[in-house]
Protein backbone atom coordinates (compact mmCIF):
# COMPACT_ATOMS: atom_id res chain seq x y z
CA UNK A 1 0.00 0.00 0.00
CA UNK A 2 1.51 3.52 -1.27
CA UNK A 3 -1.26 5.89 -1.23
CA UNK A 4 -4.70 5.68 0.47
CA UNK A 5 -7.36 7.23 -2.04
CA UNK A 6 -10.36 4.57 -2.14
CA UNK A 7 -11.64 2.01 -0.15
CA UNK A 8 -12.15 0.01 -3.25
CA UNK A 9 -8.58 -0.03 -3.57
CA UNK A 10 -7.48 -2.40 -0.39
CA UNK A 11 -7.86 -6.07 -0.50
CA UNK A 12 -9.47 -8.18 2.22
CA UNK A 13 -5.84 -8.97 3.51
CA UNK A 14 -5.10 -4.88 3.79
CA UNK A 15 -8.37 -3.90 4.85
CA UNK A 16 -8.02 -6.32 7.73
CA UNK A 17 -4.31 -5.10 8.39
CA UNK A 18 -5.51 -1.27 8.90
CA UNK A 19 -8.26 -2.59 11.37
CA UNK A 20 -5.63 -4.56 13.21
CA UNK A 21 -3.29 -1.97 13.35
CA UNK A 22 -6.27 0.63 14.49
CA UNK A 23 -6.90 -2.25 17.27
CA UNK A 24 -3.17 -1.50 18.85
CA UNK A 25 -3.37 2.32 17.94
CA UNK A 26 -6.44 1.96 20.36
CA UNK A 27 -5.48 0.66 23.11
CA UNK A 28 -2.58 2.90 23.34
CA UNK A 29 -4.97 5.53 23.19
CA UNK A 30 -6.02 4.76 26.53
CA UNK A 31 -2.55 5.19 28.07
CA UNK A 32 -1.12 8.53 30.05
CA UNK A 33 0.71 9.23 27.81
CA UNK A 34 -0.63 8.93 24.65
CA UNK A 35 2.36 9.39 22.17
CA UNK A 36 4.71 7.29 20.60
CA UNK A 37 7.58 7.37 18.67
CA UNK A 38 7.21 5.76 15.08
CA UNK A 39 6.82 8.98 12.92
CA UNK A 40 9.74 10.70 14.77
CA UNK A 41 10.99 13.47 12.21
CA UNK A 42 8.72 13.05 9.71
CA UNK A 43 6.49 16.09 8.26
CA UNK A 44 2.10 15.33 7.58
CA UNK A 45 1.00 17.99 5.79
CA UNK A 46 -2.92 18.82 6.13
CA UNK A 47 -3.92 19.97 2.86
CA UNK A 48 -7.42 21.29 3.19
CA UNK A 49 -8.90 22.37 0.43
CA UNK A 50 -12.73 22.44 1.85
CA UNK A 51 -13.42 22.94 4.93
CA UNK A 52 -13.54 20.38 7.54
CA UNK A 53 -12.74 20.75 11.21
CA UNK A 54 -13.74 17.10 12.53
CA UNK A 55 -11.91 15.53 9.82
CA UNK A 56 -8.99 17.74 10.19
CA UNK A 57 -8.29 17.60 13.80
CA UNK A 58 -8.51 14.14 13.71
CA UNK A 59 -5.53 13.57 11.46
CA UNK A 60 -3.59 16.12 13.15
CA UNK A 61 -4.33 14.05 16.60
CA UNK A 62 -3.31 10.92 14.80
CA UNK A 63 -0.11 12.29 13.68
CA UNK A 64 0.74 13.86 16.38
CA UNK A 65 0.40 10.99 18.67
CA UNK A 66 3.08 8.97 16.09
CA UNK A 67 5.22 12.31 16.83
CA UNK A 68 5.27 13.46 13.45
CA UNK A 69 5.43 17.46 12.40
CA UNK A 70 2.31 18.74 11.34
CA UNK A 71 1.29 21.30 9.02
CA UNK A 72 -1.88 21.95 8.28
CA UNK A 73 -2.34 24.11 5.12
CA UNK A 74 -6.19 25.08 4.08
CA UNK A 75 -7.05 26.53 1.34
CA UNK A 76 -9.39 30.02 2.79
CA UNK A 77 -6.45 32.67 2.79
CA UNK A 78 -3.75 30.69 1.41
CA UNK A 79 -1.75 30.66 -1.76
CA UNK A 80 -4.54 28.57 -3.17
CA UNK A 81 -7.27 31.75 -3.13
CA UNK A 82 -5.08 33.47 -5.14
CA UNK A 83 -5.26 31.50 -7.62
CA UNK A 84 -2.31 28.75 -7.56
CA UNK A 85 -2.63 25.36 -9.12
CA UNK A 86 -2.86 22.10 -7.67
CA UNK A 87 0.05 21.35 -9.41
CA UNK A 88 1.81 24.32 -7.99
CA UNK A 89 0.71 23.90 -4.11
CA UNK A 90 2.27 20.34 -4.64
CA UNK A 91 5.42 21.13 -6.00
CA UNK A 92 5.67 23.95 -2.76
CA UNK A 93 5.11 21.12 -0.24
CA UNK A 94 7.36 19.00 -1.97
CA UNK A 95 10.36 21.27 -2.10
CA UNK A 96 9.18 21.56 1.72
CA UNK A 97 10.02 18.25 2.24
CA UNK A 98 6.62 17.10 3.46
CA UNK A 99 6.76 13.04 3.94
CA UNK A 100 3.28 12.63 3.51
CA UNK A 101 0.21 14.53 2.20
CA UNK A 102 -3.60 14.17 3.41
CA UNK A 103 -5.94 16.14 1.54
CA UNK A 104 -9.72 17.12 1.81
CA UNK A 105 -10.62 18.50 -1.90
CA UNK A 106 -13.86 19.46 -3.15
CA UNK A 107 -12.97 17.80 -7.03
CA UNK A 108 -13.62 14.10 -6.78
CA UNK A 109 -10.02 12.82 -8.32
CA UNK A 110 -7.85 15.27 -6.98
CA UNK A 111 -6.44 12.91 -4.86
CA UNK A 112 -5.78 10.38 -7.59
CA UNK A 113 -4.03 13.32 -9.37
CA UNK A 114 -1.92 14.19 -6.31
CA UNK A 115 -0.52 10.79 -5.75
CA UNK A 116 0.15 9.90 -9.97
CA UNK A 117 1.00 13.09 -11.45
CA UNK A 118 4.92 12.58 -10.21
CA UNK A 119 4.79 16.27 -8.84
CA UNK A 120 5.15 14.45 -6.04
CA UNK A 121 6.73 11.75 -4.03
CA UNK A 122 5.46 11.18 -0.91
CA UNK A 123 2.75 8.87 0.38
CA UNK A 124 -0.98 10.50 -0.49
CA UNK A 125 -4.14 9.77 1.86
CA UNK A 126 -7.54 10.78 0.84
CA UNK A 127 -9.43 12.85 3.54
CA UNK A 128 -12.57 12.95 1.56
CA UNK A 129 -12.76 14.00 -2.41
CA UNK A 130 -16.02 15.30 -3.77
CA UNK A 131 -18.71 12.79 -4.03
CA UNK A 132 -16.50 9.83 -4.77
CA UNK A 133 -14.73 8.34 -1.72
CA UNK A 134 -13.84 9.36 2.25
CA UNK A 135 -11.67 5.79 3.11
CA UNK A 136 -10.55 6.59 6.61
CA UNK A 137 -14.17 7.26 7.42
CA UNK A 138 -15.13 3.85 5.66
CA UNK A 139 -12.21 2.63 7.57
CA UNK A 140 -13.58 3.85 11.38
CA UNK A 141 -16.86 2.48 10.53
CA UNK A 142 -15.68 -0.79 9.94
CA UNK A 143 -13.78 -1.13 12.90
CA UNK A 144 -16.58 0.02 15.23
CA UNK A 145 -18.82 -2.40 13.64
CA UNK A 146 -16.00 -4.99 14.00
CA UNK A 147 -15.61 -4.55 17.77
CA UNK A 148 -19.21 -4.34 18.31
CA UNK A 149 -20.41 -7.13 16.27
CA UNK A 150 -17.69 -9.77 15.89
CA UNK A 151 -15.54 -8.53 18.87
CA UNK A 152 -17.92 -8.66 21.53
CA UNK A 153 -17.56 -4.57 22.80
CA UNK A 154 -15.33 -3.64 24.76
CA UNK A 155 -11.80 -5.20 25.22
CA UNK A 156 -11.78 -8.18 21.98
CA UNK A 157 -11.47 -6.16 18.79
CA UNK A 158 -12.32 -9.49 16.82
CA UNK A 159 -8.33 -9.26 15.80
CA UNK A 160 -8.11 -10.78 12.31
CA UNK A 161 -11.79 -11.20 11.56
CA UNK A 162 -13.19 -9.57 8.94
CA UNK A 163 -17.34 -8.68 8.84
CA UNK A 164 -18.67 -12.02 6.97
CA UNK A 165 -22.17 -11.79 7.50
CA UNK A 166 -22.88 -8.28 8.98
CA UNK A 167 -26.09 -6.67 7.82
CA UNK A 168 -25.65 -2.77 7.93
CA UNK A 169 -28.22 -0.86 6.65
CA UNK A 170 -27.16 3.11 5.41
CA UNK A 171 -29.80 5.58 5.50
CA UNK A 172 -29.57 9.44 3.64
CA UNK A 173 -28.20 11.00 1.37
CA UNK A 174 -26.46 8.47 -1.13
CA UNK A 175 -26.61 10.97 -3.76
CA UNK A 176 -24.01 13.37 -2.64
CA UNK A 177 -22.28 10.75 0.28
CA UNK A 178 -18.60 9.93 -0.18
CA UNK A 179 -19.29 8.04 3.29
CA UNK A 180 -21.97 6.51 1.69
CA UNK A 181 -19.69 4.98 -1.53
CA UNK A 182 -16.63 4.47 0.40
CA UNK A 183 -18.84 2.16 3.20
CA UNK A 184 -20.61 -0.11 0.44
CA UNK A 185 -16.82 -0.50 -0.92
CA UNK A 186 -15.32 -1.54 2.20
CA UNK A 187 -17.84 -3.42 3.69
CA UNK A 188 -18.29 -5.54 0.85
CA UNK A 189 -14.71 -6.28 0.24
CA UNK A 190 -15.21 -7.41 4.22
CA UNK A 191 -18.49 -9.18 3.50
CA UNK A 192 -20.75 -8.01 5.01
CA UNK A 193 -24.23 -7.01 3.25
CA UNK A 194 -25.38 -3.19 3.01
CA UNK A 195 -28.84 -2.10 2.22
CA UNK A 196 -28.94 1.18 1.05
CA UNK A 197 -32.10 3.32 1.86
CA UNK A 198 -32.73 6.72 0.61
CA UNK A 199 -36.10 8.51 -1.50
CA UNK A 200 -35.26 8.01 -5.15
CA UNK A 201 -34.11 11.66 -5.42
CA UNK A 202 -31.56 10.69 -3.56
CA UNK A 203 -29.71 7.73 -5.30
CA UNK A 204 -26.68 8.20 -7.48
CA UNK A 205 -27.62 6.83 -11.30
CA UNK A 206 -26.19 3.73 -11.69
CA UNK A 207 -26.69 2.32 -7.68
CA UNK A 208 -27.99 -0.72 -9.03
CA UNK A 209 -24.61 -1.55 -10.16
CA UNK A 210 -22.95 -0.89 -6.63
CA UNK A 211 -22.37 -4.25 -4.33
CA UNK A 212 -25.11 -3.76 -2.29
CA UNK A 213 -29.35 -3.68 -2.35
CA UNK A 214 -31.14 -0.57 -2.26
CA UNK A 215 -34.34 0.44 -1.03
CA UNK A 216 -37.03 3.06 -0.66
CA UNK A 217 -38.58 2.19 2.44
CA UNK A 218 -36.91 2.40 6.02
CA UNK A 219 -39.50 0.82 8.31
CA UNK A 220 -39.62 -2.07 5.53
CA UNK A 221 -35.68 -2.26 5.76
CA UNK A 222 -35.25 -2.24 9.28
CA UNK A 223 -38.50 -5.35 9.39
CA UNK A 224 -36.70 -7.35 6.48
CA UNK A 225 -32.98 -7.00 6.93
CA UNK A 226 -32.68 -7.09 10.63
CA UNK A 227 -29.89 -4.99 10.64
CA UNK A 228 -26.73 -5.55 12.66
CA UNK A 229 -25.74 -2.24 12.45
CA UNK A 230 -27.50 0.94 11.04
CA UNK A 231 -26.16 4.52 9.40
CA UNK A 232 -27.33 7.21 9.87
CA UNK A 233 -26.27 9.81 6.75
CA UNK A 234 -26.00 13.58 7.44
CA UNK A 235 -28.77 15.68 5.37
CA UNK A 236 -28.36 18.99 4.44
CA UNK A 237 -31.51 20.70 4.80
CA UNK A 238 -30.67 23.48 1.91
CA UNK A 239 -31.15 20.44 -0.34
CA UNK A 240 -34.42 20.33 0.79
CA UNK A 241 -36.09 23.36 -0.83
CA UNK A 242 -36.44 23.71 -4.29
CA UNK A 243 -33.09 26.35 -4.91
CA UNK A 244 -30.88 23.93 -3.44
CA UNK A 245 -31.84 21.10 -5.56
CA UNK A 246 -35.29 20.02 -4.93
CA UNK A 247 -34.47 16.77 -3.56
CA UNK A 248 -37.44 16.39 -1.04
CA UNK A 249 -40.13 18.30 -0.63
CA UNK A 250 -39.28 19.75 3.07
CA UNK A 251 -37.43 18.50 6.19
CA UNK A 252 -40.13 17.52 8.20
CA UNK A 253 -41.53 14.66 5.85
CA UNK A 254 -37.68 13.54 5.15
CA UNK A 255 -37.59 13.46 8.90
CA UNK A 256 -41.43 11.31 8.85
CA UNK A 257 -40.20 8.79 6.36
CA UNK A 258 -35.89 8.22 6.76
CA UNK A 259 -35.15 9.98 10.40
CA UNK A 260 -34.14 7.57 13.08
CA UNK A 261 -37.01 7.95 15.69
CA UNK A 262 -37.79 6.07 18.98
CA UNK A 263 -40.30 4.06 17.19
CA UNK A 264 -37.53 2.61 14.69
CA UNK A 265 -34.94 2.84 17.50
CA UNK A 266 -37.69 0.25 19.26
CA UNK A 267 -37.99 -1.73 16.22
CA UNK A 268 -34.50 -2.27 15.76
CA UNK A 269 -32.73 -5.80 17.07
CA UNK A 270 -31.20 -5.36 20.70
CA UNK A 271 -28.10 -5.88 19.16
CA UNK A 272 -27.91 -3.59 16.78
CA UNK A 273 -25.42 -0.25 17.06
CA UNK A 274 -26.93 3.33 15.85
CA UNK A 275 -23.96 4.93 13.75
CA UNK A 276 -23.70 8.25 12.40
CA UNK A 277 -20.58 10.08 10.58
CA UNK A 278 -20.85 13.43 12.17
CA UNK A 279 -21.91 16.20 12.20
CA UNK A 280 -25.62 15.13 13.13
CA UNK A 281 -28.47 17.22 12.42
CA UNK A 282 -30.71 16.56 15.18
CA UNK A 283 -34.38 16.04 14.93
CA UNK A 284 -33.76 15.51 11.09
CA UNK A 285 -32.20 12.12 10.33
CA UNK A 286 -32.15 11.13 13.87
CA UNK A 287 -33.37 11.52 16.77
CA UNK A 288 -31.61 12.94 19.99
CA UNK A 289 -33.44 9.66 21.55
CA UNK A 290 -31.53 7.79 19.23
CA UNK A 291 -28.26 9.60 19.15
CA UNK A 292 -27.84 9.59 22.85
CA UNK A 293 -29.25 5.69 23.30
CA UNK A 294 -26.56 3.69 24.83
CA UNK A 295 -26.80 1.70 21.23
CA UNK A 296 -25.06 4.70 19.17
CA UNK A 297 -21.64 4.27 18.76
CA UNK A 298 -21.09 7.95 17.55
CA UNK A 299 -19.06 9.63 20.57
CA UNK A 300 -16.83 6.30 19.84
CA UNK A 301 -16.44 6.62 16.15
CA UNK A 302 -14.61 10.04 16.81
CA UNK A 303 -12.30 7.93 19.19
CA UNK A 304 -11.98 5.32 16.48
CA UNK A 305 -11.08 8.07 13.66
CA UNK A 306 -8.16 9.03 15.44
CA UNK A 307 -6.42 5.66 16.18
CA UNK A 308 -7.76 4.80 12.07
CA UNK A 309 -5.78 7.57 11.04
CA UNK A 310 -2.86 6.72 13.19
CA UNK A 311 -2.95 3.16 11.64
CA UNK A 312 -2.68 4.29 7.80
CA UNK A 313 -0.38 6.83 8.57
CA UNK A 314 1.82 4.49 10.30
CA UNK A 315 1.44 1.74 7.49
CA UNK A 316 2.26 4.25 5.12
CA UNK A 317 5.29 6.41 6.10
CA UNK A 318 6.59 4.21 9.22
CA UNK A 319 8.55 1.66 6.79
CA UNK A 320 11.34 2.87 4.81
CA UNK A 321 11.40 1.92 0.97
CA UNK A 322 13.98 2.03 -1.39
CA UNK A 323 12.25 5.29 -3.31
CA UNK A 324 12.52 6.84 -0.05
CA UNK A 325 15.50 5.26 1.46
CA UNK A 326 17.54 9.15 0.42
CA UNK A 327 15.72 10.59 3.30
CA UNK B 1 14.77 -22.56 9.22
CA UNK B 2 17.37 -25.57 9.68
CA UNK B 3 18.43 -24.76 6.57
CA UNK B 4 22.24 -23.94 5.72
CA UNK B 5 25.57 -25.79 5.77
CA UNK B 6 25.82 -27.25 9.39
CA UNK B 7 23.13 -26.18 11.90
CA UNK B 8 23.43 -27.91 15.38
CA UNK B 9 20.89 -28.12 18.36
CA UNK B 10 22.23 -26.48 21.05
CA UNK B 11 19.05 -26.76 23.35
CA UNK B 12 16.86 -29.42 23.19
CA UNK B 13 13.17 -29.24 24.58
CA UNK B 14 14.41 -30.63 28.35
CA UNK B 15 17.50 -28.25 27.97
CA UNK B 16 14.93 -25.05 27.74
CA UNK B 17 12.38 -26.51 30.01
CA UNK B 18 15.53 -26.86 32.49
CA UNK B 19 16.96 -23.31 31.74
CA UNK B 20 13.82 -22.27 31.96
CA UNK B 21 13.21 -23.23 35.85
CA UNK B 22 16.36 -22.49 36.84
CA UNK B 23 15.53 -18.96 35.57
CA UNK B 24 11.87 -18.55 37.66
CA UNK B 25 14.00 -19.58 40.54
CA UNK B 26 16.61 -17.11 39.88
CA UNK B 27 13.99 -14.51 39.48
CA UNK B 28 12.39 -15.35 42.86
CA UNK B 29 15.55 -15.89 44.52
CA UNK B 30 16.54 -12.79 43.89
CA UNK B 31 13.35 -10.36 44.53
CA UNK B 32 13.12 -12.14 47.24
CA UNK B 33 9.39 -14.18 45.95
CA UNK B 34 7.30 -12.80 43.25
CA UNK B 35 5.05 -10.17 45.05
CA UNK B 36 5.21 -6.74 43.02
CA UNK B 37 6.57 -8.71 39.92
CA UNK B 38 5.61 -8.26 36.38
CA UNK B 39 6.98 -10.42 33.45
CA UNK B 40 6.43 -8.61 30.34
CA UNK B 41 7.50 -10.97 26.99
CA UNK B 42 8.60 -9.26 24.19
CA UNK B 43 6.55 -10.41 20.90
CA UNK B 44 6.39 -13.14 19.10
CA UNK B 45 8.94 -15.28 21.24
CA UNK B 46 9.20 -13.85 24.27
CA UNK B 47 5.73 -13.49 24.92
CA UNK B 48 5.26 -17.48 25.07
CA UNK B 49 8.78 -17.61 27.33
CA UNK B 50 7.50 -15.58 29.57
CA UNK B 51 4.07 -17.51 30.30
CA UNK B 52 6.15 -20.64 30.95
CA UNK B 53 8.34 -18.38 33.08
CA UNK B 54 4.85 -17.13 34.83
CA UNK B 55 3.42 -20.43 35.30
CA UNK B 56 7.00 -21.95 36.83
CA UNK B 57 6.74 -18.92 39.24
CA UNK B 58 3.35 -19.57 40.63
CA UNK B 59 3.81 -22.77 40.92
CA UNK B 60 7.01 -22.69 42.78
CA UNK B 61 5.13 -20.25 45.16
CA UNK B 62 2.51 -22.80 45.73
CA UNK B 63 -0.19 -20.46 44.17
CA UNK B 64 -0.57 -22.27 40.58
CA UNK B 65 -4.53 -21.61 40.10
CA UNK B 66 -3.48 -17.76 40.51
CA UNK B 67 -3.95 -15.66 37.22
CA UNK B 68 -1.32 -15.93 34.90
CA UNK B 69 -2.73 -12.44 33.24
CA UNK B 70 -2.11 -10.86 36.61
CA UNK B 71 1.79 -11.92 36.28
CA UNK B 72 2.25 -12.21 32.51
CA UNK B 73 2.26 -9.58 30.03
CA UNK B 74 3.29 -8.74 26.21
CA UNK B 75 4.89 -5.39 25.41
CA UNK B 76 5.26 -4.49 21.39
CA UNK B 77 8.49 -2.33 20.87
CA UNK B 78 7.76 -2.09 16.77
CA UNK B 79 7.29 1.60 17.30
CA UNK B 80 10.32 1.98 19.49
CA UNK B 81 12.95 0.29 17.15
CA UNK B 82 16.12 2.78 15.67
CA UNK B 83 15.48 0.85 12.74
CA UNK B 84 12.07 1.15 11.65
CA UNK B 85 12.59 3.17 8.73
CA UNK B 86 15.28 0.63 7.59
CA UNK B 87 12.89 -2.35 7.15
CA UNK B 88 9.35 -2.49 5.55
CA UNK B 89 6.60 -1.45 7.48
CA UNK B 90 6.27 -3.79 10.15
CA UNK B 91 2.91 -5.41 12.04
CA UNK B 92 1.99 -4.43 15.11
CA UNK B 93 1.90 -6.88 18.19
CA UNK B 94 -0.42 -6.25 20.77
CA UNK B 95 1.00 -4.84 24.30
CA UNK B 96 -0.55 -6.41 27.05
CA UNK B 97 0.16 -5.17 30.72
CA UNK B 98 -1.31 -6.63 33.78
CA UNK B 99 -4.42 -4.93 35.28
CA UNK B 100 -2.45 -3.42 38.21
CA UNK B 101 0.40 -1.78 36.05
CA UNK B 102 3.77 -1.04 36.11
CA UNK B 103 4.39 1.68 38.52
CA UNK B 104 6.50 0.63 41.60
CA UNK B 105 6.90 -3.14 40.04
CA UNK B 106 9.78 -5.13 39.42
CA UNK B 107 9.69 -5.75 35.46
CA UNK B 108 11.05 -8.38 34.35
CA UNK B 109 11.72 -8.00 30.44
CA UNK B 110 11.65 -11.59 28.26
CA UNK B 111 12.91 -12.12 25.18
CA UNK B 112 14.52 -15.28 23.28
CA UNK B 113 17.54 -14.04 21.79
CA UNK B 114 19.87 -11.42 22.79
CA UNK B 115 21.77 -9.99 20.13
CA UNK B 116 22.72 -6.30 19.84
CA UNK B 117 20.66 -5.50 22.73
CA UNK B 118 18.57 -2.87 20.57
CA UNK B 119 15.18 -4.30 21.04
CA UNK B 120 16.00 -3.96 24.70
CA UNK B 121 16.92 -0.68 24.27
CA UNK B 122 13.59 0.03 22.54
CA UNK B 123 11.57 -2.12 25.18
CA UNK B 124 12.91 0.20 27.99
CA UNK B 125 11.49 3.19 25.96
CA UNK B 126 8.65 1.21 25.88
CA UNK B 127 8.22 0.87 28.99
CA UNK B 128 8.75 4.48 30.59
CA UNK B 129 5.39 5.22 28.58
CA UNK B 130 3.92 2.65 30.62
CA UNK B 131 4.94 3.53 33.81
CA UNK B 132 7.60 4.00 36.29
CA UNK B 133 8.50 0.23 37.70
CA UNK B 134 10.59 0.00 40.59
CA UNK B 135 13.49 -2.15 38.87
CA UNK B 136 13.64 -3.75 34.99
CA UNK B 137 15.92 -6.97 34.99
CA UNK B 138 15.81 -9.11 31.39
CA UNK B 139 15.64 -12.53 31.18
CA UNK B 140 16.71 -14.31 28.21
CA UNK B 141 16.72 -18.25 27.08
CA UNK B 142 20.23 -17.34 24.65
CA UNK B 143 22.57 -14.70 24.84
CA UNK B 144 24.65 -14.83 21.83
CA UNK B 145 27.36 -11.69 22.36
CA UNK B 146 27.67 -8.73 19.92
CA UNK B 147 26.07 -6.00 21.81
CA UNK B 148 26.16 -3.08 20.20
CA UNK B 149 24.49 -0.98 23.45
CA UNK B 150 25.79 -1.37 27.07
CA UNK B 151 23.05 -3.16 28.19
CA UNK B 152 23.39 -7.11 29.73
CA UNK B 153 20.98 -9.71 30.60
CA UNK B 154 20.19 -10.40 34.35
CA UNK B 155 19.10 -14.04 33.83
CA UNK B 156 20.29 -16.14 30.90
CA UNK B 157 19.14 -19.24 29.72
CA UNK B 158 23.01 -20.43 27.94
CA UNK B 159 25.56 -18.68 26.67
CA UNK B 160 26.19 -18.82 23.07
CA UNK B 161 29.58 -17.96 21.74
CA UNK B 162 28.56 -17.10 17.85
CA UNK B 163 30.30 -15.66 15.12
CA UNK B 164 28.36 -12.43 13.46
CA UNK B 165 27.26 -14.53 10.35
CA UNK B 166 25.81 -18.01 12.54
CA UNK B 167 22.10 -17.51 12.70
CA UNK B 168 20.62 -18.54 16.38
CA UNK B 169 16.61 -20.16 15.44
CA UNK B 170 14.53 -20.47 18.44
CA UNK B 171 11.59 -22.65 18.11
CA UNK B 172 8.60 -23.05 20.85
CA UNK B 173 5.99 -24.97 20.55
CA UNK B 174 3.04 -22.17 20.73
CA UNK B 175 4.27 -21.10 17.00
CA UNK B 176 6.32 -23.72 15.76
CA UNK B 177 5.24 -26.93 17.22
CA UNK B 178 8.12 -28.17 18.83
CA UNK B 179 11.10 -26.89 21.32
CA UNK B 180 14.97 -25.87 20.35
CA UNK B 181 17.53 -23.69 19.41
CA UNK B 182 19.34 -24.20 16.67
CA UNK B 183 22.35 -22.68 15.35
CA UNK B 184 23.15 -22.94 11.64
CA UNK B 185 25.99 -20.96 9.18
Amino acid sequence: MRHLLSAGDLSRAEAVEILDTTSTMAATQSREIKKLPALRGLTVVNLFFEDSTRTRISFEAAAKRLSADVINFSAKGSSVSKGESLKDTALTLAAMGADAVVIRHQASGAPHRLATSGWIRTPVVNAGDGMHQHPTQALLDAFTMRRHLVGGGEGGDGVGEDLTGAKVVIVGDVLHSRVARSNVDLLHTLGAHVTLVAPPTLLPVGVDTWPCAVSYDLDASIADVRPDAIMMLRVQRERMSSAGGGFFPSPMEYSRRYGLDGTRLAALPEHCVVMHPGPMNRGLEISAKAADSPRSTIVEQVANGVAVRMAVLYLLLAGGTPTEGSR
Amino acid sequence: MTSGATSTTVLSENDISRALTRIAHEILERNKGGTDLVLLGIPTRGAPLARRLGERILDAEGRPEAPLAELVGTLDITMHRDDLRRNPTRALEPTRIPPVGLDEKVVVLVDDVLYSGRTIRAALDAISDLGRPRAVQLAVLVDRGHRELPIRADYIGKNLPTSRSERVSVRLTELDGSDSVVLSS
